[in-house]
């Protein structure tokens, strides 16, 4: 297949301006425009990751494990908790506003409280991972099974389809486009939570080391992590991209290429 | 077929010694306390065609949706042979005003539906909807999305689907509307073409006069706002002259009585 000259510009013109942003970065550094202490080259910062590589590996590893641990945890209770929402009325009422005041609360300043209540292993890590996915998941959730054409239900309805099958066959599917956007947002939360829990205390992850090596002003290894933070993040949306792939296929046809027009059929 | 527990046989749906397979008696429905229909009575005999025609807003729809036990009528009853359904969805066929395809199903799952809402296993509702895309001029639609189909076979996958809810009759809300003039004149000889081999009695919602004239046997004249049955004009011609009806003096003069009747 022909790829549109559309497409190739879509991609290029990001990786132009990413481009330009290392040239900037790395002329400030090396004109010592800031002193390179307090702002390393790209190119030391490249050293730093490619020597620190197997250290930044094991606790990305960590990190990336509780985000995914969170992530599941959380998409779990958005799928109940805005499952039920949406069957009973009178329970989003009540909960949707409390919803919403969860999400003002700051992470940063839940996150010291689950440490002194759940101590230094996983345990507050993946909890707060739990609180920032939850929310995004549940509303989206929430939205998607309000999208439903009802004249789909009606449908439904029509076959004598109970309550359970009315939600499989048509509610289900109605919010999956909107889980997934959710879901994305999530899944960069979900490393950025982790993190932030772990600069609070704990004995290994990304956040664990960034607070060391600033302690240490290694800047060049500081900048190494922030960077593994990105692509680990980018790396579990691609994820999410692909897995939404995978449960909609629908939605990804090349529309014109196949049709079937009544001519082609017997008259 | 129908469960007795649900369904009080109590009223016998003879009249002058005809049996009929549907027949709704003095429905009236309201919404938010506004007539939508009044005193409404149709049947319907078996194998029949009849067309409610009427103008957008006489309630067509709204006694679509009582017949199929969608809504609840303020008063009156359903009666499918001699059994009372008034307001028991799942004994008639019912096609909606859009085609209301599943975009998420694969054609063959999407006229399976009601095969699998019943119980039936998926593979088995395939096997068992298989058949039928020959007759209905979709073979080759199998394993396609919906959004991979053009408007007439999308209504025609919506037709199969209608009717392998296997029920005696069948409702049709404004089946052909959405189709362009050349697709539409297709799909009628389609239809008719269609309703010969599989032996199915329909009540179908138009506001295009000629497509009822062409299509039905009988036809229920809608007006007015409560919508109440203004007139029943039987058409009378030889089943397999439909082909030549539409250009015969029969069919203007039918035309031309409808017209007058609307212009009240």
């Amino acid at each position: 297949m022909k790829r549109k000259p559309e497409n190739i510009k879509n991609k290029l013109l990001p990786a132009a301006a990413f481009c330009l942003i290392l040239l900037l970065w790395w002329g400030i550094s090396a004109t010592e425009l800031v002193p390179s202490y307090m702002l390393p080259s790209p190119i030391s910062v490249g050293k730093a990751f490619i020597n620190d590589f197997p250290n930044l590996m094991t606790h990305a590893l960590v990190s990336l494990q509780e985000a995914i641990y969170g992530l599941i945890i959380g998409v779990l209770l958005a799928f109940v908790i805005a499952t039920l929402m949406d069957r009973f009325e009178t329970l989003e009422k009540a909960l949707l506003p409390l919803l919403v005041v969860t999400q003002t609360i700051p992470t940063i300043a839940i996150a010291p409280l689950l440490v002194l209540w759940m101590g230094f292993g996983k345990a507050p890590k993946i909890t707060l991972v739990v609180i920032t996915t939850f929310f995004p998941i549940a509303v989206s959730l929430l939205d998607g099974y309000k999208s439903v054409d009802p004249d789909k239900i009606d449908l439904l309805r029509s076959m004598k389809a109970n309550r359970l099958q009315i939600f499989a066959h048509v509610k289900i599917p109605a919010a999956l486009p909107f889980f997934f956007s959710g879901l994305r947002v999530s899944a960069s939360y979900a490393v950025v939570g982790a993190v932030i829990s772990e600069w609070l205390g704990g004995f290994d992850g990304l956040g664990v080391y960034m607070t060391r090596v600033r302690k240490a002003y290694a800047f060049d290894k500081m900048f190494a992590v922030i960077i593994l933070i990105i692509i680990v993040s980018l790396l579990l949306m691609w994820l999410v991209d692909i897995l939404r792939r995978i449960s909609m296929p629908w939605a990804y046809l090349s529309n014109s290429q196949n049709e079937i027009s009544e001519s082609s059929g017997k008259e | 077929m129908i469960s007795p527990e649900k369904v009080s046989a109590t009223n016998i749906c003879r009249k002058d010694n005809v049996l009929y397979l549907l027949r709704t008696e003095n429905i009236t429905k309201s919404y938010d306390s506004r007539v939508i229909i009044r005193d409404i009575n149709v049947h319907l005999h078996e194998g029949e065609l009849v067309s409610l025609l009427g103008l957008s807003g006489s309630g067509k729809t709204t006694l679509f949706h009582v017949i199929s036990g969608l809504a609840k009528p303020d008063s009156g009853n359903v009666f499918l042979n001699e059994d009372n359904i008034t307001g028991i969805p799942g004994y008639i066929s019912y096609m909606l005003q859009k085609d209301l395809l599943l975009e998420h199903k694969k054609v063959i799952d999407n006229v399976s539906l009601p095969l699998v809402i019943r119980g039936v296993s998926k593979r088995d509702a395939r096997k068992q909807a298989q058949p039928y895309f020959e007759q209905f001029g979709l073979e080759g639609t199998e394993e396609k999305y919906p959004s991979q189909l053009s408007g007439g076979m999308r209504q025609r996958a919506a037709l199969l689907r209608t009717y392998l809810c296997s029920h005696p009759a069948a409702l049709l809300d404004e089946p052909f509307s959405a189709l362009d003039m050349i697709t539409k004149g297709q799909m009628h000889k389609w239809y008719l073409d269609v309703i010969n081999k599989i032996h199915l009695s329909t009540l179908l919602i138009t506001h295009d006069i000629e497509e009822a004239i062409l299509l039905s046997d009988r036809i229920y004249i809608m007006t007015g706002a409560p919508g109440e049955i203004h007139n029943e004009i039987i058409i009378e011609r030889a089943r397999n002259e439909r082909a030549d009806f539409s250009l015969s003096p029969e069919f203007l003069a039918y035309k031309q009585q409808i017209l007058d009747i609307l212009k009240q």
